[in-house]
């Protein structure tokens, strides 16, 4: 199926620049926080953050694990001096290695959610010291597979890229002039060597971004995507991740008992009254 | 005759009236200094928009004694305007209006018909429909106001035509959304589309008043627009941006286009009628 999902990158530019200045400066704050990973998705933020708030508001904290790439080092340090971003260094080796010591047998899965963790612990850290919000880096993509860590890299203040698909995030990053080593390499959440999102997921952010956008935009069945040439296995699978991680799009469900619940019929935007 | 308007597309402050009663009393200044006639805002410009249980906490009457709408009819007895705000009636029902105020004066009040209560919109869960659809005189002609969802329905502004109205205000606070590769994402093309064909359907002036800002993660694009009766685009306000677009209407046009192009004579609203009451009565 040929499908075209590119956007156009100085509209979208616009809209996610005048929403972090918009979400950031109404509730009192000028400056933001921002987990710089090497990665492009927080290349992508950054760079907004950036163009919205001037680069002397924000901060960008790199978090390396002992066994975390040089590349996504020299690449962090290479964006942050790109956009003339503030930059801090905070190394979660002695945070995470205390409990991973805890237990021989932890797993990969595990030791990449204490990272993540750790990382949300320093950000958040950061945000009270710097008097910054955190401004979030996961995408469409990853939000919508559940690729992330529940109050990991999931949590943030604001996201403004949550609504663009990865293959959408290199698009505006190539606009937006992120190092081209960013750009280039395979995505990784660098979690243990030789880790890469295509390999772990078993399919192509080009292939997955596509069925995504029939499934979730354009509100195709299942059966109209297989239609449309998706491998049936394929189809299911991501149908199945999708509807499997709706948890962790969500706040915790709260039990309701009186008239009036949080979440339920009490409801207000987060921007009631600003 | 010539009618200098402005639209006046700002950003609100969400449920923080006396903010937005601030910001209004500033622009219709701004309007008075640049001569205008008629100053239009956005829908729900007094209030914000996404409201959800705010929405009772913001109701204000059109009347001299509140004090919300007491500074804005004070304030037109310069020049006329347009201002949305949450109504409340005697039994106690909320509705998303638009007032147009003149010489001290409420000229009419039109109460939203169309509550989209679909995708990201939930207005029908917190909000009254309203149940007339009329036109009104002004010192500029007669004219008729419709609220955002009101004329993504065809039937609205058709009954306002037939009702006389030649200048048809439309106000919105329209979430952005539908980016692809264009310049402009979905809902703005959509709604500048429909907003130049009403103009040549109706040999009428469309008006559209639309705010900017964000609420959460809603944007709101802006970009007022007149058409004239050729269906001809006046005026453009900016995307994104506050901005207070000042534009004159020769309202002579009218005249000179239906001259031409004489649909407003020809429309035959009885057919319509027959053909409603045997659709209506199946």
């Amino acid at each position: 199926m040929n499908l075209d999902i590119s956007i156009h990158t100085d509209l979208a530019r616009k809209i996610l620049t005048g929403f972090i200045k918009s979400e950031v400066t109404r509730v009192g704050f000028t400056r933001a926080v921002i987990g710089l990973s090497g990665g492009i998705d927080s290349a992508l933020s950054c760079a907004l953050a950036a163009e919205a708030l001037g680069p002397e508001n924000v901060l960008a904290v790199r978090m390396p694990y002992k066994s975390s790439s040089a590349d996504s080092l020299e690449d962090a340090e290479k964006t942050a001096a790109r956009f003339g971003v503030l930059t801090a260094t905070l190394e979660i080796t002695s945070m995470v290695e205390p409990v991973i010591q805890l237990d021989p047998q932890i797993s990969n899965v595990r030791k990449g959610n204490l990272m993540a963790r750790a990382r949300m612990i320093i950000l958040y850290d950061q945000s009270e010291a710097f008097k910054g919000l955190v401004i979030g880096t996961s995408n469409k993509t990853e939000i919508l597979l559940g690729y992330t860590t529940l109050w990991g890299d999931m949590a943030s203040a604001l996201n403004p890229i949550g609504d663009l698909y990865k293959t959408q995030v290199r698009q505006l990053a190539r606009a937006m002039d992120i190092p081209q080593s960013v750009i280039d390499k395979a995505p990784s959440a660098d979690l243990w060597q030789g880790q890469t999102d295509e390999g772990e997921l078993g399919f192509t952010y080009e292939e997955v971004d596509k069925l995504l956008y029939l499934l979730v935009d354009r509100r195709y069945s299942v059966d109209d995507c297989i239609e449309a040439g998706f491998g049936k296995e394929f189809v299911y699978q991501v149908m199945e991740r999708v509807r499997r991680n709706q948890f962790k799009r969500m706040l915790p469900p709260i039990a309701k008992l009186s008239n009036r619940t949080i979440g339920y019929d009490f409801l207000y935007l987060r921007d009631w009254g600003t | 005759m010539l009618l200098n308007l402005a639209l006046a597309q700002i950003a609100t402050k969400l449920g923080n009236v006396q903010a937005n009663l601030e910001k209004h009393l500033d622009y219709i200044q701004q309007a008075q200094d640049r001569k205008a006639d008629l100053i239009v805002f956005p829908e729900l410009s007094l209030t914000g928009y996404v409201l959800q249980d705010l929405a009772s906490t913001v109701a204000h009457k059109p009347t001299d004694d509140d004090p919300v709408f007491k500074p804005l009819l004070k304030a037109s007895q310069n020049l006329d305007m347009v201002v949305g705000f949450v109504d409340e009636d005697e039994r106690h029902r909320f509705y998303i209006a638009s007032a147009y105020l003149s010489a001290g004066r409420v000229l009419h009040i039109h109460h939203k018909v169309y509550l989209p209560t679909y995708a990201l919109f939930d207005e029908g869960r917190f909000f009254a429909h309203g149940d007339s659809i009329r036109a009104f005189d002004t010192r500029f002609g007669r004219m008729g106001m419709l609220i955002c969802e009101d004329f993504w329905h065809a039937s609205p502004p058709y009954l306002l035509w037939l009702d006389g109205a030649d200048i048809l205000l439309f106000s919105s606070a329209s979430p952005g959304r539908g980016l692809n590769q264009h310049d402009k994402l979905e809902s703005a093309w959509w709604v500048e589309n429909v907003n130049q064909s009403y103009a040549n359907l109706f040999t009428a002036f469309i008006v559209h008043s639309n705010r900017v800002g964000y609420e959460d993660g809603l944007n709101f694009w802006g970009g007022a627009t007149v058409f004239d009766p050729k269906g001809e685009k006046l005026a453009n306000g900016p995307y994104y941006e506050e901005a207070l677009t000042m534009v004159t209407l020769d309202l002579n046009q009218l005249r000179r286009t239906r001259s031409r192009l004489p649909l407003m004579r020809d429309e035959r609203a009885d057919i319509v009628q027959k053909e409603l009451n045997r659709i209506l009565s199946k």
